[in-house]
């Protein structure tokens, strides 16, 4: 079933990676909200830790067009 | 510069190894005596005498009625630290004491805090409650380890090394093969690591303990507290048992696997590890083989950071790594370790 594990730190500042399942790609999801599609954990948490640079709107959309073009 | 966090709380030792005599044991660099005073109470303080610097630990130094008496001259100190007595004279020195430190005794644990006492707040202990609960039986230990903490820290972060370093044991192909969620909480200080292997071998580890035969569900979930205590959450279930939907879990079988990573020196470490169950309690048989079995992973453990060490410290410094999916838990732990070293950092990069 391979579900995701679910969510288990609670705290309002949470940084989170998940590697995807069936993928290479690691999808991180800042305490802000915004999310990145990293090839690597140094990538993904270089931008995770760089918050609040990039983290708007539009970095959000961008991952996930780098999500849809990376499928 | 140093890279051991101070203000910190650590595992010195687990209650049943102080009693009333002296125990000496080497923690941050700092050489520390432990004795347990008539009250039951545990005392840490420095273990060399302000006079000379004879180990107090060292015979024929002694302990008589809850005062350490050095065996070279004769100075004599209280269960706070301070001198009350020295050869030949009256008027002992006002300066005269040994520095004495913080401790806590929780969960089968002592913990001593390395740093400024008036930082010390027992309330910060992380805690492990499995390891002193009647609703568990908990099998424990401790290696020596010839390598820097941080070389644990990486191990136990990444279980991925199960596969290959402990086959036969605890390692499974699906370890290594099953991707991790981490989180991060930096100001609860907790990296997460979970591994949700639903369709999976069950190692020797857990079909002997359990008596589980075919595959299994077989969840890791990692908590490090950095920088001293890991705890690993296992659940072992027949594959496709869940947690009931009110949380409760009694069709599964759970085993809190918990470290206490103590830096001896910046090249040595105390490997503390515990076992706890909540199965076959009173079954010394599985209590045995789980005991024999973990320290014989640990011991690899052990063999392989001891190698890496030598090569590390034979490098300068400044070597490539390179980090990929399995690392990412280990990042997150190094980063939070470094800011502990050095707050002030800005956000390290984690490579
Ligand atoms: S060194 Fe301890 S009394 Fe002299
Ligand atoms: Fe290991
Ligand atoms: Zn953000």
């Amino acid at each position: 079933m391979n579900v995701e594990p679910t969510r288990m730190l609670t705290g309002p500042g949470v940084l989170r990676v998940v590697w995807l399942p069936g993928s290479d790609l690691l999808r991180g999801t800042c305490h802000c909200g915004a999310a990145y599609l990293a090839e690597g954990p140094v990538e993904v948490w270089d931008w995770l830790l760089g918050h609040p640079v990039g983290h708007d709107a539009a970095a959000v959309d961008g991952a996930a067009e780098l999500s849809a073009a990376r499928r | 510069m140093s890279s051991i966090p101070t203000d910190q709380w650590y595992v010195a030792a687990y209650g049943r190894e102080i009693g009333q005599e002296l125990f000496s044991r080497t923690i941050c660099g700092e050489s520390i005596l432990f004795w347990r005073t008539g009250a039951g109470e545990v005392t840490a303080m420095s273990d060399r005498c302000v006079h000379r610097r004879f180990p107090l630990s060292e015979a024929p130094s002694r302990l008589v009625d809850d005062q350490v008496v050095c065996g070279y001259h004769g100075f004599t100190y209280g269960a706070d630290g301070r001198c009350v007595a020295v050869p030949g004279q009256t008027r002992v020195p006002r300066t005269a004491r040994l520095k004495s430190y913080p401790t806590v005794e929780r969960d089968s644990f002592v913990w001593v805090w390395i740093g400024d006492p008036a930082k010390a707040d027992p309330a910060a202990v992380p805690r492990a409650p499995w390891l002193a609960s009647p609703d568990y039986t908990t099998v424990s230990g401790m290696e020596p380890l010839k390598a820097r903490f941080e070389l644990l820290v990486d191990n136990l972060l990444d279980l991925s090394h199960e596969t290959y370093l402990h086959g036969g044991y605890i390692g499974t192909p699906e370890v290594a093969a099953t991707p991790t969620t981490t989180e991060v909480d930096d100001e609860a200080g907790i990296v997460y690591v979970s591994r949700h292997m639903d369709d999976a071998e069950c190692p020797p580890f857990y079909a002997k303990s359990t008596g589980l035969t075919g595959r299994i569900m077989r969840w890791q979930d990692i908590e490090y507290s950095p920088p001293c205590l890991y705890k690993l959450h296992s659940r072992i279930a027949p594959v496709g048992v869940l947690p009931r939907p009110d949380g409760s879990d009694p069709d599964a079988f759970h085993v809190e696997v918990v470290y206490a990573i103590t830096p001896e020196t910046e090249h040595s470490t105390h490997d503390f590890w515990a076992v706890a169950r909540d199965f076959a309690l009173d079954d010394q048989g599985v209590s045995d083989f789980l005991a024999e079995q973990n320290r014989t992973v640990v011991l690899q453990d052990v063999a392989a950071l001891d190698v890496l060490e030598r090569v590390i410290a034979s490098e300068p410094p400044g070597y490539q790594e390179l980090s990929i999916n399995i690392d990412t838990g280990g990042l997150a732990a190094r980063r939070m370790l470094a800011k502990l070293v050095e707050p002030s950092a800005a956000p390290a990069r984690t490579a």
